[in-house]
């Protein structure tokens, strides 16, 4: 095995300079919530260490998670970990298809045998022997198990790896699962959203690659540094929850005032992401700012619970869709017509023994 | 029963007679720590239902800035303090169940291994049902009531407060001592939103046990042969007679 490439030299080789190589260091630091001393380990670390290879598989997906990816904010992130990416295998991204790409996916497996990190976007389905998805001329779930088994760590890119979405929703018809139904033996990072925030994916790779360790997680398995607060934590929008002002109609004042999106189904309180502080499309915006709620597309299952325009959520499991609101005024409206029918019957048993009684 | 009631009565009147000493009208069942810990806990969880009702579904939108209100954080500020002391007297009652009378301990462990106790279930049953005409007496709470208080009291409470304190955590963040202790509740439901949404079917939960037991506990105190509600204000059981139970 020759002299891998460090990562600094990647990036020279990619025509930048040592000045924005520094900048993206100390960018690189404050994104994964490091003081500004970490920019020079960062730098240090991207000097020396060998490159990490990194084998990208796709499974049953909309390739969402890719497209958030190649739109990292700053073109530096995108251009490095994207160039350090590359180089090794992505179905989606790279030149080559066919067996051509088959051979550089079992080359670089064998060349970097239980070093490389796996990065899995969308998850194997099960029915009918994996048939719903075949990539290779294989159902999915071999190919991605193969890939597993000697990958130093696994990361899973996305809402369809982490948690199943979409095509994990009821009923499920292929059976899709995430994958860490089917991999059990390694430690898996989970990345969820639809798709997850590019920076938060590059943030991730770039940690794993300079500290050459995984990021410290959840009691999911999610990465702290963005996920560990909700949405509604950090909401530009949160003094007018405080204070009760809400959006009821989509067209009226407080919608154009910028009122909180509660009432109309905000799931920012339940959603654990870093949107509302990292935000979208080089911090333009997210779906809170461009006035529509957060539908909690991070959240395991958020397809299964009810309307995205309702606060209160679906529950499935009393066999009919009603939210807890509903089935509660049923039984306790039950409940009372119970008490006061018995009270009449009382009253009038008790009317009948007067006088019984000694 | 009528061996507790011995007991209870024993202090007061001659062991030797106590066929005959059942004149014996008032027993001391609620000592004062289990009568203010109700009364406590009515007035939190009452609290805590209002507003835990409008969290989820919040009063119409207040007029004027942002900076002049703070409705949506005085109605979760009040959901908090009353948790909190709930809880608290939660915990400080189950410690009353080591260290005071006998019947601070009915709350917790009904007696659901005895025959002679799922007899007398039958029989407030039937009486409940309208099918026995003369109602037993009891010192402490009858066994039906023992059987609802736990399920729907003791088990409600203790999922409301282990649900609400895990959602308490999500605001405490990662490693404070609510997330230490309860946080491992959320992945349980699956996530966040169904925490709340069994929270709030819990809240229903409670409601349904409100109604019923303010229900019976008026009716009983009309219908039966002893006092209930003066019974938790001054703590002193009366009878309305002489008979056996
Ligand atoms: C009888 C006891 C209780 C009742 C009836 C009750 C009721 C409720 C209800 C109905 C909600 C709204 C749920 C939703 O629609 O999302 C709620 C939310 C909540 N409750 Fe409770 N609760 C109780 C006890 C507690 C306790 C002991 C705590 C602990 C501090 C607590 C903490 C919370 C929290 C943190 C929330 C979420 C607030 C938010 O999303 O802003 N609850 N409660
Ligand atoms: S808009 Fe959503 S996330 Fe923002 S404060 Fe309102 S409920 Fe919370």
């Amino acid at each position: 095995m020759s002299q891998i490439e460090t990562f600094y030299e990647v990036m020279r080789r990619q025509g930048i300079t040592r000045r924005s190589f520094l900048k993206y260091c100390s960018l690189t630091a404050a994104a994964l919530g490091l003081g500004p001393t970490f920019a020079p380990r960062i730098a240090h670390a991207m000097e020396t260490k060998e490159r990490t290879p990194v084998i990208w598989l796709h499974g049953l997906e909309c390739t969402c998670c890719s497209e958030s990816f190649i739109r990292s904010a700053h073109p530096l992130v995108k251009d490095v970990v994207l160039s350090m990416i590359s180089l090794d295998y992505d179905d989606t991204l790279m030149a080559s298809a066919g067996h051509q790409a088959q051979d550089i996916l079992y080359k670089t497996m064998e060349k970097y045998k239980g070093k490389y990190i796996l990065a899995v976007e969308g998850n194997p389905p099960l029915n009918e022997d994996g048939m719903f998805c075949i990539s290779g001329g294989k159902p999915f779930v071999e190919k991605l198990k193969y890939a597993a088994k000697d990958a130093a760590a696994i990361i899973a890119w996305g809402s369809c790896a982490s948690w199943g979405c979409v095509q994990a929703a009821r009923p499920n018809p292929t059976q899709a699962v995430p994958i860490h139904k089917v991999i059990t033996d390694k430690p898996i990072i989970k990345v969820p959203g639809c798709p997850p925030i590019a920076e938060v994916m590059t943030g991730v790779i770039t940690y794993m690659l300079t500290f050459g360790k995984m990021p410290e997680l959840d009691r999911q398995g999610r990465p702290k540094m963005f996920y560990s607060q909700r949405i509604h934590d950090k909401c530009y929008r949160r003094p007018h929850f405080d204070a009760g002002q809400f959006v009821e109609e989509w067209d009226d004042e407080g919608a154009r005032k910028g009122y909180c999106l509660y009432k109309v189904g905000c799931k920012g309180p339940t959603t654990y992401n870093a949107c509302s502080t990292v935000r979208w499309n080089e911090g333009v915006s997210f779906p809170i700012q461009a006035g529509h709620g957060c539908i909690g597309c991070s959240e395991d299952g958020f397809w299964d619970k009810g309307s995205f325009y309702d606060r209160l959520t679906d529950i499935h499991q009393f066999g009919i869709e009603s939210n807890a609101d509903e089935i509660g005024t049923a039984v306790a409206g039950g409940v009372g017509a119970a008490i006061a029918g018995h009270a009449a019957i009382s009253a009038i048993k008790r009317a009948q023994h007067k006088g019984d009684q000694e | 029963m009528s061996d507790s009631l011995n007991q209870q009565t024993g202090g007061l009147s001659d062991n030797s007679e106590t066929q005959i000493t059942r004149r014996q009208t008032a027993v001391y069942v609620y000592e004062a720590p289990v009568r203010l810990w109700h009364w406590v806990t009515v007035f939190s969880v009452i609290v805590l239902c209002v507003t835990g009702f409008f969290i989820g579904r919040p009063l119409p939108t207040m007029p004027g800035e942002a900076i002049d209100n703070y409705l949506m954080g005085y109605i979760r500020f009040a959901h908090f303090t009353a948790g909190y002391i709930v809880t608290i007297g939660f915990i400080g009652r189950i410690y009353w169940a080591f260290v005071g009378n006998s019947h601070s301990r009915e709350l917790f462990l009904p007696k659901l291994f005895s025959g002679k106790f799922w007899k007398e279930v039958g029989h407030e049953l039937r009486w409940y049902f309208f099918l026995e005409r003369v109602p037993k007496k009891y010192v402490g709470h009858n066994p039906l009531a023992q059987l609802a208080m736990f399920f729907f009291f003791v088990i409600g409470m203790t999922f409301m407060i282990v649900t609400g304190f895990a959602l308490y955590s999500e605001g405490m963040g990662h490693g404070s001592w609510s997330d230490q202790l309860f946080g491992w509740i959320i992945p349980l439901f699956g996530q966040s939103q169904d925490v709340h949404t069994w929270h709030r079917l819990g809240m229903w939960f409670i409601i349904v046990f409100i109604m019923t037991h303010v229900y019976v506990a008026i009716r009983e105190d009309i219908m039966s042969r002893q006092s209930l509600i003066s019974t938790m204000v001054g703590g002193w059981r009366m009878f309305k007679d002489d008979r056996p139970d």
